[in-house]
């Protein structure tokens, strides 16, 4: 029931090409923006210019593929789910490997291209924000790397649910600084990096962990994890001579997503499919899904559906998965849902644990709870595809962080 | 009063937002700054807000800023965040926001009102329904977070065609390229934020606010009020010296805050805020 898709009502008329966004504003249609206060302005900006400068420069290229290659480990393999796929028995089942990455997960694609960016803006402070601790893991990791001192705001909750990971940053070097404002969860500790920034906007970096924020961000994002879909879109294209029928991949911030996804955007013959968290049940109130539950606002600098109350007070978001646990989302799927270009589904906790179980029994993967979810969705329509068709999933973390999580989740005393 | 602020008047605010520039003609008179106090809708609770609201010009604040709570108040420390929980739970919303105005304008027809805050709430409120509504409720004019001069065509032109007053923030870090273009659509007054950084923490040096407001000076007529770190009356009296207004905030919000945690000061919560306001006043009588 939850895998059911929502369309918006009156879907626009199609642009001429997906992949032109944002527009000068920042704007993806009415989404994205800066809705930033004054004294961030000035710094906003010169990311903008600085990115911008870099975007385009050959020698920065050069850099993040050879870290890319080097220090990650990219690219990432292209794999043929052949047990799944027959389990299914229906569609061929790809899996992006990004969960094989140096840190094990897609975090540090764009990790690095920031840090990289920092690097020429001559900022010497990093600061970034973390909720399941995978992008402040991807963060501080970078930040060893470059050798420059890291601040990784995580709030209080989080911190207790995820301890492995706060260890981990702790060893790479990073501080982690607890958020205790507001419910003490991810978004609240984007509050407390945003606030950071404004009181230290000469020397400092900030890091956002997906593709959202005030524009540059979410395109900037978006760029350095393209690289997932431009890889996988090659390699499928080799490997199967045509291209996918589906696309799918899970959704919090959408990063991983809009990475994989946007190469793809104006293949017309390409399904795309984002997965939300429903957590327990869309009807429940208890989801991460901004898409199918929220309405359109304003937070953390863009505009975009967030899950709130009818006074505009932005909701507690859930999910078994940390990384999904956030309750709004990039404003390129804001655009790309309404526009009708891509499908959101929803995929609750109990149908992400399947799949999750499933992964590690017939592939020998322990996937990550996030693309989990991508894989309960796959579960429910693969079956109903035609045998020579072909489903592309980002698999694109790995599930040694939530162990812990999937135990306590099935009664399981370690 | 000078040219620019008639023009400003004329392009910004109608009958309603005059109040503002009424106030500061007579702060001129008196040959004095003025006082600025923020206080958060709500806060403690929806009654003692009232009362507190109430008797802050008796006390002493020449304007008011009425903060309109937020569940993520990203430009805030600790005090004010504390403020917009505490509103929260206590059940205010928008609408009861733009009720206490109302009711605070039944009784005070002179002491200009402003909201303040982000611009979520007014989103989803509607952003016309919303002006139509705090014109109603005798709102003076808007200061809005996270709504810099690059989204001007959301909230900031439809309230200067309604005549509401758009206050602007400028800051240390607005330079003077960028300050054309964030004074090209303010009205009523300018509000510098003297560090930068959030509200209640660190307080800047006097002599680079100084310089700061005779740099805004330079490019616009409007007046020019400075806030952010001012705590004490000592800070009041400074800024009076450099600036047309002083706006002190989270030291007022914390007066409410410790006014909770004593049990035996709890009713007293309204009469200490004025007195407070009252010392911080003392610092003004003429300049």
């Amino acid at each position: 029931m939850n895998a059911k898709i929502k369309t918006p009502s009156a879907p626009p008329e199609s642009p001429e090409s997906y992949r032109a966004g944002p527009d000068a504003d920042g704007r993806f249609g009415k989404f994205g923006g800066r809705f930033v206060a004054e004294t961030l302005m000035p710094l906003v900006l010169e990311v903008e210019r600085a990115y911008h400068r870099c975007r385009d420069d050959a020698d920065f290229k050069r850099e993040f593929a050879n870290y890319a290659r080097d220090y990650i480990g990219r690219p990432s393999p292209l794999y043929f789910a052949r047990r799944l796929s027959a389990h299914f028995g229906g569609a061929k089942i790809y899996f992006k490997r990004d969960e094989l990455n140096h840190t094990g997960a897609h975090k540090i694609n764009n990790t690095l291209g920031q840090i990289l960016l920092a690097r020429r803006m001559g900022k010497t402070r990093i600061i970034a924000e973390t909720g399941a601790g995978q992008h402040g893991v991807a963060a501080a990791t970078v930040c060893a790397l470059f050798d420059l001192p890291c601040v990784v705001y995580m709030g209080e909750t989080d911190i207790k649910r995820q301890a492995p990971n706060v260890f981990r940053m702790k060893l790479l070097g990073a501080e982690v600084a607890p958020v205790s404002s507001g419910t003490a969860t991810l978004k609240d500790a984007m509050n407390e990096a945003l606030r950071d920034w404004v009181a230290n906007v000469d020397d400092t970096f900030y890091i956002i962990g997906t593709a959202a924020g005030p524009h540059p961000y979410p395109a900037m994002v978006r760029d350095f994890q393209t690289v997932i879909g431009t890889e996988a879109r090659a390699q499928l294209l080799e490997r199967e001579k045509a291209l996918p029928d589906l696309l799918v991949a899970c959704i919090g911030g959408g990063s991983n997503a809009i990475g994989l996804f946007h190469p793809f955007l104006d293949d017309a013959t390409v399904r795309m499919v984002g997965v939300e968290a429903a957590g327990r049940g869309l009807d429940s109130g208890e989801h991460a899904a901004s898409l199918s539950g929220g309405q359109p606002g304003v937070l953390h600098g863009n505009r975009t559906y967030l899950l709130q109350d009818d006074d505009g007070q932005i909701k507690d978001a859930h999910s078994i998965s940390a990384g999904l646990d956030y309750p709004g989302i990039g404003p390129e799927h804001a655009w790309l849902f309404e526009a009708g270009r891509v499908e959101y589904a929803g995929i609750t906790d109990d149908e992400a644990l399947e799949a999750f179980q499933l992964c590690c029994k017939l592939e020998g993967i322990i996937p990550a709870l996030e693309p989990a979810h991508a894989l309960g969705y796959v579960s429910k329509v693969a079956p109903g595809m035609d045998a020579d068709s072909i489903i592309l999933m980002n698999l694109c973390g790995r599930g040694d962080k939530d162990v812990f999580t999937v135990a306590d989740a099935l009664g399981v005393q370690l | 009063m000078n040219a620019g602020m008639n023009s400003a008047m004329n392009a910004g605010a109608g009958a309603s937002g005059a109040r503002l520039t009424r106030r500061f003609n007579e702060l001129k008179q008196a040959k004095r700054a003025g006082l600025v106090t923020f206080i958060t809708a709500g806060d403690p609770d929806l009654d003692t807000s009232a009362a507190i609201l109430h008797g802050l010009p008796a006390a002493g604040a020449d304007i008011i800023e009425l903060g309109m709570p937020f569940s993520d108040p990203m430009a805030d420390g600790p005090a004010i965040q504390l403020a917009n929980q505490r509103a929260l739970t206590a059940g205010i919303t928008l609408r009861k926001t733009l009720d206490m105005a109302t009711a605070f304008r039944a009784h005070d027809a002179r002491t200009p009102l402003i909201l303040m805050g982000y611009y979520n709430p007014i989103y989803r409120y509607g952003n016309q329904r919303f002006i139509d509504d705090a014109l109603s409720a005798g709102v003076d004019g808007l200061i809005i977070v996270d709504l810099p001069a690059e989204e001007d065509d959301e909230l900031c032109h439809p309230c200067m065609t309604a005549g509401l007053h758009w206050i602007r923030l400028t800051t240390p870090t607005t330079d003077d390229a960028r300050l054309q273009r964030v004074l090209a659509n303010s009205s009523g007054f300018v509000y510098y934020v003297s560090i930068a950084g959030i509200t209640g923490t660190r307080s800047a040096d006097q002599s680079a606010v100084k310089n700061a407001v005779a740099r805004i000076r330079r490019q616009t007529d409007l007046p020019v009020a400075v806030g952010f770190g001012i705590k004490t009356p000592q800070q009041v009296a400074q800024t009076a010296a450099i600036a047309d207004a002083a706006v002190v905030g989270s030291a007022v919000i914390e007066k409410i805050a410790a006014g909770i945690k004593k049990p035996s000061r709890k009713n007293q919560i309204a009469a200490d805020v004025h007195r407070f306001v009252q010392q911080l006043a003392e610092g003004l009588s003429g300049a």
